[in-house]
């Protein structure tokens, strides 16, 4: 009886076995790299505006508090664009003539608000909060990266909720005390980074990695201060990955 | 129907089901969100503007000192009743000042903050604090100046709360004190206090650097 299966099938089946395996490891593989990809988070990626608004500008070189803009973000859940009239503040006196600012002055001519194009959008079943994160000593840059070096704006961290959850789940790694101001309000250190950054004020490593959005990277001792400073503005641990806690 | 075609049967309908009920409509709800576009309101905005003449509940401004500066139509010359001066006061005039009005108005309140120095003055410089005019004003004008503009000065009103205004007005009023004061009539250890530089006693170590900070294009 001659041999039902040529030499030839050895490496079919060999390769078959192979793909059984490798193929949906690489399918998974390249999913969630397409879902972490900027094509779909738009991390890192400017988008078009009607009116080209630099943040780098206005912060860093001109040093206008994160606040003046977004005047809401320590007492509600949005920190919010801000309207109109509050770029005429300045704008109707400087820069006045400007074609960039043509939108800005036909909105408030004809009270019509100025399209933007959303940058940072979490789903609309997670009841997200600024204020809280604020006051209990989070910085801008920690979630939106580096929004003083962006001339056209850009998501700095995809909001998936794993990434909301490294947090949630150890908050000690993300809090630190500003060496200059031990005893300051965290709602108030979230903001006092910019200020002495644009003075040229000397930081720590730890300051220059929040203000660069990059991650902390604590090292045991700041671990263990992070602890005490989670006592010490009363994060409220055991209810952090609560699910109720964002969504309702 | 075999076996094998009854469990292929039962998997085409079990795919079916689940996947009819993948659907976006939490992503995206039905909802309107602050600043959002709508289709059904006419000025195509979520946002609505309250009917005029609405009263938040508690929020009648019988109190007129409190929420204009003024009564009986002159100014007021000391806080209101409502807003007690402490040092927690003047720390959050301080700290609302620095947010608020320092681009025009300079952390010394002497008119020379930084958009002032890139164009207002072109047109009419922003008040500095520290003239004989504004010493003498009572403390209402700077309460009504930050609440209804002045000049070129936009209202301030949408964006700093009523307690924060006459926080601010306090601080103003320190401010004024700092720059108006003999110094002359210190004790000894207060006048070396005085040798520390205007920047720091502001909070501000290394402002001095201000011009090449402001100036020079910033670090990457």
């Amino acid at each position: 009886m001659p041999q039902l299966f040529s030499r030839k099938v050895n490496t079919y089946s060999r390769v078959t076995l192979f793909c059984a395996l490798a193929l949906p490891a690489g399918l998974i593989f390249a999913g969630s790299a397409i879902t972490r990809s900027a094509a779909n988070t738009n991390v890192n990626v400017p988008l078009d505006q009607p009116v080209p608004f630099s943040h780098k500008h206005h912060t860093e070189e001109l040093g206008i508090d994160c606040r003046f803009c977004h005047p809401s973000v320590e007492t509600s859940a949005k920190a919010g664009v801000p309207s109109t009239e509050t770029c005429m503040a300045c704008h109707s006196q400087i820069w006045t003539n400007a074609p960039a600012l043509k939108p800005v002055r036909e909105s408030y001519e004809k009270g019509t608000p100025i399209r933007w194009q959303r940058v940072n959008k979490v789903p609309e079943f997670v009841y997200f909060d600024h204020s809280i994160h604020i006051a209990r000593g989070l910085n801008c840059n920690t979630c939106h990266g580096p929004v003083q070096k962006m001339h056209i704006t850009w998501k700095g961290n995809y909001f998936f909720m794993r990434w909301c959850l490294e947090c949630h789940n150890e908050p000690e790694k993300y809090l630190y005390a500003d060496p200059a101001h031990p005893d300051m309000e965290p709602r108030q250190k979230a903001f006092e980074l910019y200020k002495k950054n644009k003075y040229g004020q000397d930081l720590t490593p730890v300051e220059w990695r929040n203000l660069e959005g990059q991650p902390l990277k604590f090292d045991a001792k700041q671990v263990e201060a992070g602890k005490k400073l989670v006592e010490k503005y009363g994060v409220k641990t055991k209810q952090l990955t609560d699910c109720w806690t964002c969504h309702r | 129907m075999t076996k094998t075609d009854w469990t292929r049967c039962f998997a085409i309908v079990a795919a079916a089901i689940s996947l009819a009920g993948c659907h976006n409509d939490m992503w995206t709800q039905p909802k309107l969100r602050a600043q959002q576009e709508s289709d059904f309101f006419a000025d195509g905005q979520a946002d609505r503007m309250p009917v005029p003449g609405t009263i938040a509940r508690g929020g009648l401004k019988e109190d007129e000192a409190y929420f204009t500066g003024r009564r009986n139509g002159k100014l007021v010359a000391d806080l209101p009743s409502r807003v007690v001066l402490s040092k927690e006061l003047l720390a959050r005039g301080k700290e609302r000042f620095e947010v608020f009005c320092t681009h025009c108005h300079g952390y010394a309140g002497d008119g020379k903050g930084m958009i002032a120095q890139r164009g207002l003055s072109l047109r009419r410089p922003p008040a500095s604090y520290h003239t004989q005019r504004l010493r003498e004003m009572p403390i209402g004008h700077f309460f009504e100046v930050m609440s209804r503009g002045f000049g070129v000065m936009f209202s301030q009103a949408t964006r700093v709360p009523v307690e924060d205004r006459w926080a601010i007005a306090a601080y103003i009023r320190a401010l004024q004190l700092s720059h108006d004061f003999d110094a002359s009539s210190l004790a000894p250890d207060e006048t070396q206090k005085l040798n520390v530089p205007a920047d720091e006693q502001l909070g501000l170590p290394g402002a001095h650097k201000k011009g090449e900070a402001e100036g020079a294009p910033s670090k990457e």
